[in-house]
């Protein structure tokens, strides 16, 4: 349980840093610190059992049949990155304090950070390999968002998307990689992953995996040819610079090889992408580090440079290599994140970071300057420093592999190549900003920074020195226990000792140096060689790419999307076709087995009038009135069809809505133009007639294959049930407000919706009012015929009559809520027809919003009382009870049920239509044009 | 009957479609309006066609499938949901465009006389 605590308190953290705005600089400090203080000791308090060789555990079971799980480990490696991460994050944090200006908000930065601890203990501490992914994304997130922490600056920005573009492509083949391996293991938790090492390496698909998650880990890790991107992270405030580029993030992609070491390595497609993408990486990252003139710059080569070292250490094939890297991971960010640090100190005190320009700091910053010369040192390898022990141990296991057959002997000398070169961007490290004259224009008098913005460096280089002179002492312990989660059985026996003797490494140690500081000597010629060549920039060739795959997606969606709605669909319909209609080519026979019905004189009448109506619709669809005639015959011949199929609610249903709807439309023909102007080509009106007539051949086919088919119904079942179950005898209404009430719920639900939408929609129109209509004759003079009102008056009573009677014997004979809304909304629509909805208003002022709102209401409280009983949601009841003058009724709780639904349908449609009708009599008097 | 059933449904499908490819939205919510038509109808075909049943318990032996007619009750009232917004849909696109285009393109030349 403890173990969920180290990242959980930093992601506490994060939020608390976050809620620190109106606190002092030194109290939200000191609160954001307490987390990774507390989550370290945490981590203390479990040091002594891991480094007796025992890995925690602790898993939450999430979705076990999925292999789901949250799950955690702490084993020796899990361990020893805590201690950076938590340790150099302290630090870091404490610097920042010292760093930021007052002008930068310290909450964002510190929650940033916080976050980014999160994400980098979530990795380190993963034992099931999805998890371990999302953390490994967040990483790439919050880094994001750090790298652009001074958004205002292009450069920022420009890093960072370049940064979350690499890192993020990187993730994604991670991703792949990582469930290939859960595939060929049948488990993504790391513990069987880590133990199934000969199954994942015999199988087919291991090479694939292999490259997936080592182009993760090279992308993260800034490994060649994914370099690029770490220099320009450099525009991240500079203790960012110091957490992410030293100590944790571009050490994810190097813990990401050690952790899945057991699993992966051990073959020569390992060596060979590992030891030859990291020499790469050594050669090419010490070179240019020489020729940066920024100081960041510098150390962000020197970082990829020594991250090609220890990727180069864990793609050799010995075991000592393997120490040796992960000696070199401790060592690496303890001198880097201090050289960093006193970059920041320089930079914030002389306000440049330009070596051209910084000469002779010593004189004015000697104590910092001997911090960071130590630092220096220690990155070149001198003796009695950290450096020094880690290198020596490179060499002699450069000496002792095999990886390239009979040209082995090739790595060692490379090694000393570029050891040479590192020795000398350090000796310029600290010649040209301490020594070499004198300061050249500088912005600020420099002077010696705040006294505690250097003990995160002092502490850091204290601790380059007892590693350095007490190898055993310090670090032995974590080394083993670390060797040992990667290495396993096979960790070898080893002994750091400062001197081994006169040995080839020792002599390759010399060589290097001498050859670095006459390189650093006669680097004016190296200078001019390198200012010879073509320059690179690699931010612009990025962009370049970025913009061309982008021009090529624009271009791409612009052939296929080009606004056109009538394509679209035209395109839509072809897939329905192809979907709908190539089965039917498959089926034997359309007709079924079941008897035909013979045709009656009746139903043939029917038909004709409805195709008659259809295909007239059709023909004068130009003429809009006209065509909405002929439509409503088709409706009518619906609601027709329905009451000859033994349908009286549907018949019901449609022949109400259909008045709703055609009163609607003409209502909307006021507002539009009354004429459809004549566009589409011959050609069009072909393509368009052969898509319509196939898509309808295709449904008339379904239809009669269904119709011509046996019937397997599951009614049987409301049938039997509706009067014992519900209470009714119309299993139609007893369906809709009890059986499958949850559904009618939804549908007045999004009723109710739609109205809204309607109501929103209709807010601020612009109007604009016909004068006439299009034939240009001028419109009836008497908007309101006396005759219409004084008969819709006297119908009124009657018509809710009509509508209350629908309503109550709905549950019993055809009716119910739908129909009885319906018919009360008619009757009202017939008001606002006959007098205006002036005259309306002014007598029945009623807000149908509140109407339907109060429809769902009671819907929905209808259907939570039923929990009030101990049964589930919208359980109806009903009972049978002796009313005088009335008789034996039944009363049953779904009426109340059918009441919002009432109510709903009346609000809804009253909203839609009243609303509509109402911009009529708000229209501004002066006539305009169509 | 089953036939004229189906060429019904088809005949439906073919005008609704065909109204809904115009360029402009007035058919467009005719051809919605009878596409629902036509999908009313076919839904309702799931029970089958028959004529005189019973409906409603006790009235009867054999009974019409109340299934397919309690899901299309709600279709036809969603129906008449969908055509309402359509349709005002349409009116607020040609108030604030000032044509009926169903490509909704702001037409700038004449924009002022339309409002």
């Amino acid at each position: 349980m403890t173990l969920l605590w180290i990242p959980l308190l930093s992601l506490i953290g994060s939020v608390i840093s976050s809620c620190t705005g109106k606190l002092s600089r030194n109290q939200t400090t000191s609160l954001t610190l307490i987390a990774p203080l507390c989550a370290l000791a945490i981590a203390i308090y479990h040091t002594p059992a891991v480094l007796s060789g025992e890995t925690i555990r602790y898993t939450l079971n999430w979705i076990p049949a999925l292999g789901m799980e949250i799950a955690f480990r702490l084993d020796g490696l899990s361990l020893l990155f805590i201690f950076m991460i938590l340790g150099i994050g302290s630090l870091v944090i404490f610097y920042t304090r010292y760093y930021l200006s007052s002008n930068d908000s310290m909450p964002k930065l510190y929650s940033y950070l916080m976050l980014f601890m999160t994400a980098m203990l979530g990795i380190v501490m993963s034992n099931n390999v999805i998890q371990l992914w999302l953390f490994w994304e967040l990483t790439s997130i919050s880094s994001f968002l750090l790298i652009s922490y001074w958004w205002h600056k292009s450069e920022a920005r420009k890093g960072a998307r370049m940064a979350l573009a690499v890192t993020g492509a990187g993730g994604l083949a991670l991703l792949g990689g990582l469930l290939l391996l859960g595939d060929i293991v049948g488990s993504y938790n790391l513990d069987t992953i880590l133990a199934s090492r000969v199954l994942i390496q015999s199988h087919d698909l291991y090479e694939l995996a292999l490259v997936l998650v080592l182009l993760g880990a090279f992308t993260k890790s800034a490994q060649f040819p994914f370099h690029f991107w770490l220099p320009h992270a450099m525009a991240a405030p500079t203790p960012v610079s110091a957490y992410l580029h030293s100590a944790t993030m571009v050490k994810a992609g190097i813990f990401l090889m050690a952790r899945f070491h057991p699993a992966l390595a051990g073959n020569d497609t390992w060596f060979i992408l590992v030891a030859m993408s990291g020499l790469a990486t050594l050669l090419v990252g010490a070179y240019i580090a020489l020729f940066k003139h920024d100081l960041k710059g510098l150390l962000a080569y020197s970082t990829i440079s020594h991250l090609g070292l220890i990727t180069l250490l864990l793609g050799l094939d010995t075991e000592l290599a393997t120490v040796a890297a992960i000696f070199h991971i401790i060592n690496h960010a303890t001198f880097k994140a201090s050289l960093f640090m006193a970059t920041g100190i320089i930079d914030h005190e002389t306000g440049t970071r330009d070596m051209r320009k910084l000469n002779g700091m010593w004189r004015f910053m000697p104590y910092t300057a001997t911090l960071a010369m130590v630092a220096a040192a220690a990155m070149a390898g001198v003796p009695l420093l950290n450096g020094f022990l880690s290198k020596e141990m490179f060499f002699a296991e450069t000496l002792h592999q095999q990886v390239l057959g009979s040209m082995s002997w090739l790595i060692p000398v490379l090694a000393t190549l570029a050891a040479a070169f590192s020795v000398a961007y350090s000796a310029r490290f600290i010649h040209d900003v301490f020594f070499n004259g004198d300061p050249i224009d500088l912005p600020k008098i420099p002077h010696e920074p705040p006294r505690y913005m250097r003990v995160p460096i002092e502490i850091l280089v204290v601790l380059c020195l007892l590693v350095g002179m007490f190898p055993n002492f310090v670090v032995d312990g974590i080394l083993s226990a670390a060797s040992l989660a990667v290495l396993g059985d096979a960790t070898p026996e080893f002994k750091l000792s400062i001197w081994h003797g006169f040995n080839l490494p020792l002599l390759m140690s010399f060589i290097a140096s001498a050859c670095g500081v006459f390189i650093y000597i006669q680097r004016k010629h190296l200078f001019q060689f390198q200012a010879s060549l073509p320059a690179f920039n690699a931010k612009k060739t990025f962009e370049r790419v970025l913009y061309s795959v982008i021009k090529w997606s624009q271009d791409k969606i612009q052939s296929t999307e080009n606004g056109s709605l009538q394509r679209y669909i035209v395109i839509m319909l072809g897939v329905v076709l192809l979907c709908a209609g190539w089965p039917l080519f498959e089926m034997g026979a359309l007709a079924g087995t079941a008897p035909s019905t013979p045709i009656d004189f009746h139903n043939a009448i029917g038909a004709g009038l409805l195709i008659i109506g259809a295909i007239s619709t059709v023909l004068w669809h130009r003429s809009r009135m006209v065509s909405l005639l002929m439509i409503s015959i088709v409706g009518l011949m619906v609601s027709v069809a329905f009451t000859r199929f033994s349908a009286p609610d549907l018949a019901l249903t449609q022949l109400t809505v259909e008045v709703v709807t055609v009163i609607l439309l003409m209502l909307a023909l006021f507002f539009l133009p009354q004429r459809t102007p004549k566009e589409s080509s011959s050609l069009r009106i072909l393509r368009d007639l052969g898509i319509a007539s196939a898509v309808g051949v295709v449904v008339a086919s379904i239809c009669y294959a269904l119709l011509t088919r046996p019937l397997e119904s599951i009614s049987d079942f409301f049938v039997a049930n509706a009067k014992t179950g519900g209470g009714g005898t119309n299993v139609v209404n007893v369906i809709l407000v009890d059986f499958r009430g949850f559904d009618t719920l939804g549908e007045i639900t999004v009723l109710g919706i739609a109205a809204l939408g309607i109501y929103k929609l209709l807010a601020n129109l612009p109007l604009f009012m016909p004068a006439s209509d299009s034939e240009g004759r001028p419109w009836a003079r008497e908007r309101y015929p006396i005759l219409l009102s004084s008969i819709s008056q006297s119908l009124l009573p009657l018509a809710l009559l009509v509508s209350a009677y629908i309503f109550l014997r709905g549950h019993n004979l055809p009716g119910g809520g739908f129909i009885a809304g319906l018919v009360t909304s008619i009757a009202f629509i017939l008001q606002y027809m006959a007098r205006g909805s002036v005259w309306i208003t002014s007598r029945f002022d009623v807000n149908y919003r509140k109407i339907i709102a109060s429809g769902i209401a009671i819907a929905m409280f209808t259907g939570l009382g039923s929990w009030a009983f101990g049964r589930p949601f919208l359980t109806t009841w009903f009972d049978y009870f002796d009313i005088p003058f009335v008789g034996e009724t039944e009363l049953a709780s779904a009426i109340i049920f059918d009441l919002g639904v009432y109510l709903t349908v009346v609000g809804a449609t009253l909203m839609i239509l009243a609303s509509l009708g109402k911009l009529t009599a708000d229209a501004p008097k002066e006539e305009v044009n169509i | 009957m089953e036939l004229l059933y189906a060429s019904c449904v088809g005949v439906l499908v073919t005008c609704g479609i065909y109204l809904l490819l115009r360029a402009r939205t007035f058919p467009v919510v005719l051809g919605l309006t009878m596409i629902s038509y036509a999908v009313n109808l076919f839904l309702f075909s799931a029970g089958r066609l028959t004529i005189n049943k019973a409906v409603v318990l006790g009235t009867g032996a054999d009974y019409a499938d109340p299934l397919p007619q309690a899901l299309v009750l709600t279709a036809i009232v969603i129906g008449f949901a969908m055509t309402a917004f359509v349709v005002i849909l349409a009116i607020r696109g040609r108030a604030d465009l000032g044509n009926d285009h169903v490509d909704g393109h702001l037409v700038k030349s004449n924009n002022k006389e339309h409002r």
